[in-house]
């Protein structure tokens, strides 16, 4: 299509500003806003949520905790631009008066010169019987998930209709806030639309591995409704999914009711149809964002969307712009699972060949579609690891000829092989390559807030910030040019950098450590850290009066602190293993403190819903019956999870338990830059999951393999085998050295898998400095894990025995009462911290 | 979330002043908390000087200010709730992260090392 002339703007600068009016405030209507040049318009924005354009990439962050703030726009922010903003829904259009009449609290009339549809698109709801029933949602907005949230705590089994991406992003959702959750689509696969069969299929594997019930080529019928409320699904080959929460995710339908019924140009299938210029069949009327039909397209991602605002915002202004349609390559993490898909993705292209690549191990599938010549690169999908997305698109767009076999582009690179993207294309949202980040990082750049400031990467959907970090600190290296390791503004120094100065100095308390490296009064971060450091190194008791100032929350007190500023306690139960009488003693001190009790994640038990000034009774009495500090609360070994091994198990080779129960006494109390969790699995069938843990041991006939480095949480990491067939005093050896040479090395909050994926030359250096000692610094490392078991303390017993210390245990330094505003309500014959809304309720009810 | 206006910053009220504990009561650079005339008000201790905010921590509703940990940014000191992190000035009370957030402040006096905190009367 040829561009469009661009609108001769009056030169006259005595003529009134031109009156620009916009349908919608969402994330395009507010670019567009933003894009305007103010001055030289009044613009009148027309928003129909209660709130300004907040960040609808990102919504679901809103079950985060703490809960962000995704706001974009600020009253404020439009005052300050002279721009208005009039609350309702546009109704009417009147295109020969140019006016459009908004239904809010009153009914406002606004004219125009120029008027934007920026309307968006709602959710799909498929025409099914039942789906208007109390239980049934949509995922669109704030006020959704709102709604969503508060129908969660009433039910156990959530489903979300529609495996595409939304319905996969609202799954996550579901399963944050603490429901069983299953997936239905249509289609035999998941996310059709983005890929192919062999993609989904790996993709479907993965969502389950989480625990979602995944369920395909399955057409709802009806929504079941008993009583009034959602009871599950009934689908057209007769079969019924139980559930009491159901979310639509059926796709989307952009919203042109308005434009339709003012009689512009729409779409058979929906959409506001516009040309290159953003405008619709009325030159005075603009579309831009998901409502917008371009060359037969509806783009349901914010790039276009962006895309469009500039060209428009540049077309009121008299520039020549023109949106020629988007590239719809897209990088995703869904429920932690990367995708990714660009170019022709799916072979549409005839002749086309691909070349895919499964790898069941891994769980990842990556496939590149190429010419029919197989010199380049014509599109591709990526499910589990999307590493390569950027240098790929670039191959794709770029449409470079291959001069290496295509192959290697998808195999895993082995470490130390970097990739060599000539000017890879780091932001697809914001289109900024390699070469204009560095040229920003040369310009004197040197932050990633900066780099967004300047090049505007990573203000879109914010996948390509961690790439921006790598990206800033290469580059700075490059240069020359200090890459900022600073813990925080008291210190310039790394945790690594600190730890040694702290060891070679023998600095032994923190005003020696501020006074000779560092600045001002210290914070939250350099505290804790130098707390956590003096502490590996001398490991003496964290309450001492220089100490007690450093110590983080949770170390403060012994105990981890609850949300409503009571606290939990967790003696340790080495190994998960408890003898029949102190199950009762915790038993009875819980009911004798009236204690939430709940078995934990980590073969424990955990007494929620002490005051602070009941810990030292509690203490008290779980140190007489011989209980010990569990160290719940600190960054410092948790527990070794067992299973029962040889001794009971008819599988089971080598006694796992007695061994947890060693190591978790050896390594107890050991301060470390991130907690530290162990396991002992009997066999290989390893039910005590040690591969998720930061050192596993996995018993075979022939001895103990020892793995490293492994997390749950959300980015799990299995560990990896350092070693095999040890026998026990050699696997204590080589346990000593790699816990202390992790503590020594590793970065602040930084847990052992991290830390290991950073560590130059991987896993074949830490061999070598474990097992072969290729730095000679085996003895060293053996003797600080001898110092520290040799100086281990209960710290619960030390403070009992100690009545300065016991004094802090007070709610009030002048008074023994209670904290009054502490609530509790019963549920399931427990007590548990009242809710906000509880609180009113409790009140009138006259219950303290 | 109500603007709470800062007491050292409007014109002084009639005090009462109530003593809280002795100075020795609370550790360097820690805080303790103390019921003055029915309000929690946490009072903090670096070096010789002390200060005294509400304990309610405004983001959590928890009443654990007094927990948090000292410290200073930029030239001026702060203390952090134990909670969620958030940063309070020590002496003005008001939120580092979210401007029109504050804790009330309440004038502090020390007399022959007893700590003193006023109230309006
Ligand atoms: C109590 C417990 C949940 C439960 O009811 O079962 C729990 C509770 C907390 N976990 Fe956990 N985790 C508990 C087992 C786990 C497990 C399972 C396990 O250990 O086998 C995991 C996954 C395994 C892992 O750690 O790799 C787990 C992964 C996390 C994470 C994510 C860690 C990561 O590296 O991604 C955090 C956040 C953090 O540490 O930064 C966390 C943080 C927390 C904190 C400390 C959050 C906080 O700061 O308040 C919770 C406070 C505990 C308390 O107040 O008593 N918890 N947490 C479990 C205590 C186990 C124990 O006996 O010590
Ligand atoms: C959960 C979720 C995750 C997403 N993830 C991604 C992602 O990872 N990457 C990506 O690129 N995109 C993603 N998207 C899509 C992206 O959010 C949209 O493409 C983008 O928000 C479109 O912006 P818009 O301004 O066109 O529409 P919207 O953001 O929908 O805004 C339209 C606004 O107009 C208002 N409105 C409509 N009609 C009227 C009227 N008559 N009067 C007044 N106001 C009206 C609506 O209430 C709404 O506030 C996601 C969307 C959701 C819901
Ligand atoms: S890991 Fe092996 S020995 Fe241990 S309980 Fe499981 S099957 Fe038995
Ligand atoms: S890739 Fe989306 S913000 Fe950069």
């Amino acid at each position: 299509m040829p561009p469009i002339p661009p609108i001769a703007l009056p030169a006259d600068p005595t003529c009134p500003p031109r009156r620009v009016v916009v349908i919608g405030n969402g994330m395009v209507g507010h670019r567009f806003v933003e894009s305007l040049t103010p001055s030289a318009f009044a613009v009148t924005v027309i928003s129909e949520e209660p709130r300004l354009a907040y960040d609808r990439v990102h919504l679901s962050a809103h079950f985060d905790e703490p809960r962000p703030d995704l706001a974009l726009a600020t009253e404020a922010g439009y005052a300050a631009l002279g721009v208005k903003v009039v609350y309702g829904r546009a109704e009417h259009v009147d295109r020969e008066a140019k006016t459009v009449t908004v239904r809010g609290q009153t009914e406002t009339t606004l004219e125009y010169d120029a008027l934007v549809f920026a309307s968006g698109s709602s959710p799909f709801v498929p025409p099914v019987p039942g789906k208007n029933a109390p239980g049934c949602f949509v995922y669109r907005t704030l006020e959704d998930l709102e709604a969503i949230r508060a129908g969660a705590l009433k039910s156990r089994v959530g489903v979300v209709i529609g495996g595409g991406l939304l319905g996969l992003e609202a799954a996550g959702a579901l399963r944050k806030l603490g429901l069983e959750t299953h997936v239905v689509e249509f289609a035999a696969q998941l996310m059709p639309a983005q890929l192919d069969e062999g993609g989904g299929a790996v993709l479907r594997g993965i969502i389950e591995e989480l625990g979602i019930g995944v369920h395909t080529a399955k057409a709802t019928s009806e929504i079941t409704v008993e009583g009034g409320q959602v009871t599950g699904l009934a689908f057209s080959d007769g079969t019924h999914l139980a559930a009491d929460l159901v979310v639509f995710s059926a796709g989307i339908r952009p919203r042109d009711d308005l434009a339709r019924a003012c009689g512009l140009a729409t779409g058979e299938r929906g959409g506001i149809v516009i040309d290159d210029g953003c405008a619709t069949s009325d030159p005075a009327v603009y579309a831009v964002g998901e409502c917008a039909l371009h060359a037969g397209r509806i783009y349901g991602l914010v790039a276009p969307g962006y895309q469009m605002a500039r060209v428009l915002a540049a077309r009121l202004s008299g520039e020549d712009s023109s949106f020629t349609g988007a590239d719809l390559s897209t990088k995703l993490k869904l429920l932690g699972v990367e995708v990714a898909s660009f170019g022709d993705a799916k072979g549409a292209t005839p002749g086309s060949r691909a070349l895919s690549l499964t790898d069941n191990v891994r769980g990842t599938y990556k496939k590149l579609t190429l010419s029919e010549d197989g010199t380049t690169v014509l599109g591709g999908l990526l499910v589990g690891d999307s590493s390569a997305y950027g240098d790929l698109l670039d191959l794709t767009l770029s449409q470079t000829v291959l001069t290496v076999p295509p192959e290697t582009l998808i195999v895993p690179l082995l470490p130390g092989v970097a990739a060599a993207p000539a000017n890879a294309l780091i932001c697809s949202c914001e289109g900024v390559r390699a070469s204009t980040l560095i040229d920003a990082v040369q310009g004197g750049v040197c932050d990633v807030a900066g780099l967004k400031k300047c090049t505007l990467a990573g203000t879109g959907c914010g996948g390509c910030v961690p790439q921006l970090h790598d990206l800033l600190g290469a580059e700075l290296l490059r240069l020359g040019k200090a890459v900022d390791r600073s813990l925080c503004e008291h210190f310039v120094h790394s945790r690594q950098e600190l730890f040694d100065l702290i060891r070679v100095h023998g600095h032994q308390t923190w005003n020696a450590v501020l006074a000779a490296h560092g600045t001002g009064q210290g914070c939250e971060v350099c505290k804790p850290a130098v707390g956590s450091i003096l502490a590996s190194l001398y490991n003496e008791y964290i309450l001492k009066p220089a100490h007690a100032p450093l110590q983080d929350t949770n170390d403060a007190y012994l105990a981890n602190i609850q949300k409503n500023g009571t606290y939990s306690v967790m003696p340790r139960v080495a190994g998960g293993e408890i003898t029949p009488g102190k199950l009762i003693v915790l038993g009875e001190v819980a009911r004798k403190y009236d204690l939430y009790c709940k078995i934990t994640g980590g073969q424990r038990i955990d007494l929620l819903g002490a005051r602070l000034e009941q810990l030292p009774a509690i203490w008290r009495e779980l140190v007489e019956a011989g209980f010990e500090s569990g160290h719940a609360y600190g960054k410092s070994l948790r527990t070794v999870k067992s299973c029962v091994g040889d001794t009971w198990c008819r599988y089971g080779v080598q006694d796992s338990t007695s061994l947890a129960i060693q190591l978790e006494l050896r390594y107890r109390g050991l301060r470390s830059p991130h907690k530290l969790k162990g396991g002992v699995s009997g066999c290989t069938r390893e039910c005590a999951e040690t591969r998720g843990k930061d050192f596993g041991v996995i018993a075979t006939e022939q001895g103990w393999n020892l793995y490293v480095s492994g997390n749950g949480g959300v980015t799990p990491k299995h560990a990896v085998l350092l070693a095999e067939g040890l026998d026990t005093a050699t696997l204590i050896k080589y346990l000593d050295r790699f816990l202390m040479y992790y503590v020594r090395t590793a970065g602040r909050l930084e847990r052992t898998s991290t830390w290991l994926e950073k560590l130059p030359g991987g896993l074949d250096y830490l061999r070598g400095v474990i097992i072969d000692d290729a730095l000679g610094l085996c003895t060293e490392l053996e003797a600080a894990m001898q110092r520290h078991i040799g100086t281990y303390q209960d710290e619960w017993a030390t403070t009992l025995a100690d009545p300065d210390k016991l004094a802090r245990f007070r709610s009030f330094v002048n008074a023994d009462t209670p904290d009054p505003d502490i609530v509790f309500v019963e549920e399931r014959e427990q007590r548990r911290p009242a809710y906000e809304h509880e609180l009113p309720l409790l009140a009138m009810a006259g219950t303290d | 979330m109500t603007q709470l206006q800062n007491t050292y910053a409007r014109p002084r009220p009639q005090l009462a002043f109530t003593r809280v504990c002795a100075l020795t009561e609370i550790p360097d650079q820690l805080g303790v908390c103390a019921l003055v005339g029915g309000q929690q008000v946490a009072v903090f201790r670096l070096g010789a000087q002390v200060y005294a905010l509400g304990n309610r921590d405004p983001f959590t509703g928890a009443n654990v200010i007094s927990r948090g940990l000292t410290g200073s940014y930029g030239e001026r000191l702060k203390v952090v709730s134990p909670l969620l992190k958030h940063g309070f000035d020590l002496e003005t009370g008001l939120s580092l992260d979210k401007p029109e957030v504050a804790l009330p402040t309440y004038p502090v006096r020390l007399e022959g090392g007893d700590v003193w905190i006023g109230l309006p009367d």
